[in-house]
């Protein structure tokens, strides 16, 4: 018997070679406690860093900025201490990025106050006058959408009251990126 | 050549055409955010930025010129393959309305920011399900034709396109399961470094089964035809394909070396990453065997020439790829632009290639006719040979060039190039090269496209619709 007379047979075998790498090395990991990090550890995001962040990934802010520490000697005395399984543990989706068009952000938000973000994101080119990126001046024109707060804190399981999430109002999608970028680097409870 | 058989190639011809335009829209998007990375003026208004247009480069090759073009190329397939018409030329003809309006919609989500954030599958919820019922529609298609076919024994590229069907659903469904927050916007399901991983598997799968068996499905099938010899082994198409198919899966997490994923997810991947060099050369040696005695093929066979050179730029690939795969490799060239100078030999070397010589073949036979120039065809292979040439090599350079400013440190200890700007702007000149290889590379995709249009407008008229 040749299974390249079967189809299904043939179909089936290639699921079968397809899915063992697939469980082995990526979906039952899923349930392994080393992979599944204590989420207690971690300070769940305000909204406005919510809103901040889905603005981080509605630019595509992670084409060129990473956000992961490699445990390397010269990567940690650029960016700051290694990045660990924690930080990240509760950020759906991940943000570590593969590309690094500009440094790595994972810590930024201890680098710099937020003032040095405004002025950057406004006009990178103000502060260095070669840096390539794009400048996001609109966004401190644009106002903040406030209608999906409510239900991203419940699909995220993050614990504000309908209150917590008044401290939107007024508030522009400027201030969010920047309340955001001021959390990377402050993730875990002390 | 007769088609008593009663082949049916309106979707062929359709998607083949679809491919090509959505092609020279991903690659004038990716020359344009080539120019944003130097010239940061050319980001014209919010929805013309470089963060919301690179995936947009992507997805239109990936999803827009890729799966199209295997689409026509694998109904052409199973049908000469199996020597019956196709199973639901109707359905066919309905994938190719449905797979159009999905592609301008992605498009749209892109340049509006509806994004998932995960590479090679930014799109949305909603779109996501479009793209598996497409998905679904075209699998019913090429699994109904392959049953019914007449050609007892399936040729190895069939075993490529049913690899393709299954691996495509299984890890496109994997990487996007999210909850939905409203229309355009969703949470992924899993988080940190399982989503990361989950990623990865993805991204690195995609890879396999959209630039990898696509493109062999097409080269086990054209090679053979076009140079007239038989494929040299059998048996090594048997071992290639199993292996290749099994140690794939194991790999996405070379993507994530040095990241606090646990070490064996990671050293799993580096030892089956270099393993994958042996199913890849399988097809390379099985290549190079076929045209033994035939070499000069390469000179009088512009089909064979396009063939050779994109198995050959694979066989490159899987090699350079599991080395950056290694801890040592990848701490210097991760996040620099070495990998996209690696991709793009993939794309722009093999997967290009390989297609092009696909259409080259298949189109004239379908239409009844004879390709309007070699000629052009010749300058369209040293134009696109040359453009990824200047295009990767470039990338390489300045790859290992950024890699090793990152890591100099003086004898203290410290930085020498403490501020990231003093890595950044030396990049300059090499990007501005690339721009360059690219707009080579994109003149000679027109000359294809134009040597397509000129064929099919020399056809019979009865084969032009």
């Amino acid at each position: 018997m040749s299974i390249d007379k079967k189809p299904v047979t043939f179909m089936l075998l290639a699921v079968l070679a397809i899915m063992v790498g697939t469980l082995l090395t990526t979906f039952i990991p899923l349930f392994v406690g080393t992979v599944v990090p204590d989420t207690d550890k971690v300070i769940p995001y305000k909204p406005l860093e919510v809103e901040g962040r889905d603005i981080y990934i509605r630019e595509g802010c992670n084409n060129c900025h990473s956000q992961i520490v490699r445990p390397l000697p010269f990567e940690t005395a650029r960016y700051g201490p290694p990045s660990t399984l924690a930080e990240s543990a509760i950020d759906r989706p991940h943000l570590w990025g593969s590309k690094r068009t500009g440094p790595d952000l994972a810590r930024v938000g201890r680098k710099y106050p937020a003032a040095w973000h405004y002025q950057h994101m406004k006009n990178p080119q103000s502060i260095y006058p070669q840096s390539n990126m794009p400048a996001y001046a609109w966004l401190a024109d644009a106002k903040l959408d406030r209608r999906y707060a409510e239900k991203k804190m419940k699909v995220l399981g993050y614990p504000y009251t309908t209150d917590d999430i008044k401290v939107l109002e007024g508030k522009t999608e400027m201030d969010a990126l920047v309340a955001y970028l001021m959390r990377l680097g402050r993730e875990l409870k002390p | 050549m007769a088609n008593e058989i009663g082949y049916e190639y309106d979707a062929v011809k359709g998607f083949a055409l679809s491919s090509l335009f959505w092609a020279i829209v991903g690659l004038l998007v990716g020359i344009l955010i080539s120019i944003q990375l130097v010239y940061p003026q050319f980001n014209l208004t919010s929805w013309l930025t470089y963060g919301r247009l690179r995936p947009i480069h992507t997805n239109a090759l990936i999803y827009g010129f890729t799966v199209p073009a295997a689409f026509s190329l694998f109904f052409y397939l199973v049908q000469r393959l199996g020597r019956v018409p196709l199973a639901y030329p109707g359905l066919a003809r309905f994938t190719l309305y449905i797979f159009n309006i999905a592609i301008v919609l992605a498009a749209l989500s892109l340049f509006a920011g509806m994004s998932q954030s995960k590479e090679y599958s930014e799109l949305e919820w909603p779109l996501d399900i479009g793209v598996v019922i497409l998905w679904v529609l075209f699998s019913i298609n090429i699994i109904a034709t392959i049953m019914k076919r007449k050609e007892e024994q399936m040729y190895v590229s069939l075993w490529y396109i049913l690899a393709t069907v299954v691996g495509v659903a299984i890890v496109y469904i994997g990487n996007n399961i999210a909850v939905p927050v409203s229309l355009f916007k969703s949470y992924s399901a899993y988080a940190g470094a399982n989503d990361a991983n989950v990623q990865w598997w993805f991204g690195h799968n995609a890879v396999a089964f959209v630039f990898t068996t696509i493109p062999l499905a097409v080269f086990y099938y054209i090679l053979p035809k076009s140079s007239g010899a038989p494929l040299y082994s059998h048996r090594l198409s048997i071992v290639g394909f199993w292996s290749l198919v099994f140690a794939y899966l194991w790999t996405g997490a070379h993507h994530l070396v040095y990241t606090p994923l646990p070490d064996w997810i990671q050293t799993v991947a580096i030892a089956f990453s270099i393993f994958l060099i042996a199913p890849s050369w399988a097809s390379v040696i099985n290549g190079y065997g076929t045209l033994n005695g035939q070499w000069e093929q390469m000179r009088s066979n512009y089909l064979v020439k396009f063939i050779v050179l994109g198995i050959t730029f694979y066989g490159l690939q899987t090699i350079q790829g599991p080395s950056q795969a290694i801890r040592a490799f990848s701490a210097l060239i991760h996040y620099t632009d070495w990998v996209p100078g690696h991709v793009h030999m993939g794309t722009m070397g093999w997967v290009t290639m390989t297609v092009s010589a696909g259409f080259y073949y298949m189109l004239p036979r379908i239409y009844n006719t004879e390709i309007y120039s070699i000629k052009l065809a010749n300058l369209h292979f040293w134009l696109v040979l040359v453009g990824q040439l200047i295009y990767s090599v470039t990338m390489w350079i300045t790859g290992i060039r950024q890699g090793a400013m990152w890591q100099a440190v003086d004898t203290d200890g410290g930085l020498v190039y403490a501020n990231f700007i003093q890595t950044l702007t030396p990049n300059y000149p090499f990007w501005n090269m690339r721009t360059l290889g690219g707009v080579i590379f994109f003149a000679g995709f027109l000359v294809f496209v134009y040597n397509i249009l000129q064929t099919i407008r020399n056809a019979p008229a009865a084969q032009r619709a």
